[in-house]
């Protein structure tokens, strides 16, 4: 009974939360522009490039896939990692945790309203790019691409709520943080070139970052002739992404658990403008 | 464990260390290191009773709210909330509280107000339908009914607030805490707040209030008890007819003064009387005194013929909370001079 009572109040915490990111992220006009017409740009660039090196034409479906997931990385770095942050800055941190509700839920929340508001970007770069460069995909298998796809989210949205977690008792050293990340992964994840070109080591420490492994795996799966540029065999990547999204929640509940805890006592949790 | 008390507190205290570039005075003098906000408070709060926290800005209100929340820890001492240890338990204090504070500045800005309250109610598992329902009898009840498809970011500030108000009261909590609800708003507004607090705990006799404010006069109205807090103490804790009554034998004087020419100095005399605070009024000097016998006066008014200074007004009051406090700390309730 209790048990019950408790997994209902878990999943409407979740929806409850996820339902403001989802509407929030939409009500912002700009997102069109931002989201969708930039990434665009860029993809259209390594579009350009491998082109005029006359790379094979299955690198155009490859950078267009690089330039969708993009858009999950902008998220989960600008939006979810510095998410608790801004929600002390702006006074909503003190609801959540009177609140008696799970935290992890509320977590949780966030991330699954940004990844369905970005689901929403990534689908309009997927499509637009697909048309504009005519990408031709040959799907071999596609419970398995479901599978990979799925797993890189829930490792890639688990990293940002360890991030934010880790984020809670930052001052504005969030935002910074933020900026000092996104180019550095831009590179290692392989966004835009095959991972594997970085040698195996770089490649190795890069898989740390969900993407890296979920994009070479999907890469593979999509298109076939790519498996020459692939990382490591699909079935690995797909056990790494599990084992990452793994650790990634734990260390998020355990890091959420931490912070609060030090906060509590130093008088930090919900002090603003640190 | 008593169920009946609602918050009990036994030698609370609550001290800040604050890094040491925080600390240091701009002349250079020696940091200080520590902040004691809240120093061995003992408080019981019964089941059922509106219990009021009246103290000047900085005084620990705030402090004590938050650990009595579960937001921040003590430093030494123990408190209950629900019969339950605010340290050893939190999670369980979690369900049994509310809490709104009138500085709050929480919601999302692209939200509406209903989206804003329906999101609340639902860390607190309200069915959405349920959810909705009393959000509509409260917006009404605050005036906001006309603004539930508005996005709060298009809100007043007071607006916003009177919406938070109406969130602490959502999920019906046993223990409510607010934290100067009234804070900033238009009298017609406080009162119509303090009105629905009334009624609220009126309608059920286990509901429980705890309520901070620096106005004396929303603690008199509304408040079945009063606790006096300056400096992170307790300096009394009664009805506010009883904490009055304490100064029956002395009297409230209230002085206008003109040609005063050392103020300070006069007021260092007149503290000898009793204790008192000194405002500047329209151009003249206004002196409120608590005097500790009626006979005083006649003394308070020799001295002010002595500074050279000429009496324009003279009121006899009744006591007030202020007078109150005012007799505890020898200032006023707003810090000093008011
Ligand atoms: N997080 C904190 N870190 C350091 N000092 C703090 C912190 N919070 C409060 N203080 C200090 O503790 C004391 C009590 O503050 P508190 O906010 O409880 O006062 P208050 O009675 O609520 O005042 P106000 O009427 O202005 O809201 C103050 O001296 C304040 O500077
Ligand atoms: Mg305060």
């Amino acid at each position: 009974m209790r048990l019950r009572r408790e997994g209902a109040l878990f999943l409407r915490t979740v929806i409850g939360r996820a339902y403001p990111r989802m509407v929030g992220l939409q009500r912002e006009k700009s997102w069109l522009v931002f989201d969708v017409l930039l990434p665009l740009l860029q993809v259209s660039a390594f579009v350009f490039i491998y082109r005029a090196v006359q790379a094979p034409p299955e690198f155009t479906g490859f950078v267009v896939l690089g330039g969708a997931m993009t858009a999950y990385w902008m998220n989960v770095l600008w939006n979810m990692a510095s998410q608790l942050y801004w929600e002390k800055e702006t006074g909503n941190l003190e609801i959540y945790m009177v609140a008696p509700t799970s935290r992890m839920a509320i977590l949780l929340g966030m991330a699954l309203g940004g990844m369905v508001a970005t689901t929403v970007r990534a689908a309009a770069v997927l499509i637009l790019g697909t048309l504009l460069f005519r990408v031709e995909i040959a799907l071999t298998d596609a419970p398995a691409l479901v599978g990979v796809f799925l797993l890189t989210l829930v490792a890639l949205y688990g990293m940002g709520m360890l991030l934010s977690s880790l984020y809670l008792l930052f001052g504005r050293e969030a935002w910074h943080m933020s900026n000092l990340l996104q180019e550095p992964v831009y590179l290692l994840s392989g966004l835009y070139f095959p991972v594997r070109s970085l040698g195996a080591w770089a490649a190795a420490g890069a898989s740390l970052i969900p993407m890296t492994l979920g994009l070479d795996a999907m890469r593979q799966l999509l298109f076939p002739a790519m498996t020459d540029f692939a990382f490591l065999p699909v079935h690995y990547e797909l056990a790494i992404l599990g084992g990452l999204s793994i650790l990634f929640v734990g260390g998020a509940r355990w890091a959420l658990a931490y912070m609060e805890g030090v906060a509590r006592r130093q008088g930090r949790l919900t002090v603003r403008g640190q | 464990m008593s169920m009946s008390l609602a918050v009990k507190t036994e030698n609370l205290g609550r001290v800040f260390r604050l890094k040491r570039r925080e600390g240091k005075t701009p002349r250079g003098e020696p940091a200080r290191k520590e902040v004691v906000a809240l120093s061995g408070v003992d408080l019981e709060v019964p089941a059922g009773e509106l219990f009021g926290v009246l103290g000047p800005n900085g005084a620990g209100k705030t402090t004590l709210i938050k650990v009595l929340n579960t937001l921040l820890s003590p430093t030494s001492g123990r408190a209950r909330v629900a019969g339950v240890d605010v340290c050893e338990n939190p999670a369980e204090v979690r369900r049994h509280i509310g809490v709104v504070s009138g500085g709050e500045t929480s919601g999302y800005g692209l939200l509406t107000v209903e989206e804003n309250l329906w999101m609340f109610t639902q860390f607190y598992g309200l069915s959405s339908r349920e959810g909705k329902r009393r959000i509509a009898y409260l917006l009404d009840i605050v005036g906001l009914a006309d603004r539930a498809k508005t996005k709060i970011y298009h809100l007043s500030t007071g607006m916003r607030q009177k919406m938070n108000f109406a969130r602490g009261f959502l999920t019906d909590p046993e223990i409510l805490f607010l934290d100067e609800p009234t804070l900033g708003l238009d009298v017609q507004t406080s009162r119509l707040l303090r009105d629905f607090v009334r009624r609220w705990m009126e309608e059920q006799r286990e509901r429980t209030i705890l309520l901070t404010t620096h106005y004396m006069q929303e603690a008199d109205e509304l408040c079945g008890r009063v606790a006096i807090i300056d400096q992170g103490t307790i300096l009394a804790c009664d009805r506010p007819a009883a904490l009055k009554r304490k100064l029956q034998g002395s009297s409230a004087v209230r002085l206008q003064l003109v040609g005063v020419e050392d103020p300070q100095g006069l007021a260092e005399r007149l503290r000898e009387l009793g204790a008192l605070t000194l405002s500047e009024v329209d151009g003249h000097l206004e002196v409120d005194l608590i005097l500790e016998r009626d006979n005083a006066i006649q003394r308070a008014l020799g001295m002010v013929g002595e500074s050279g200074g000429e009496i324009v007004g003279l009121q006899k009051r009744e006591p007030t909370l202020e007078d109150v406090f005012i007799a505890l700390v020898g200032r006023g309730l707003s810090g000093e001079g008011r």
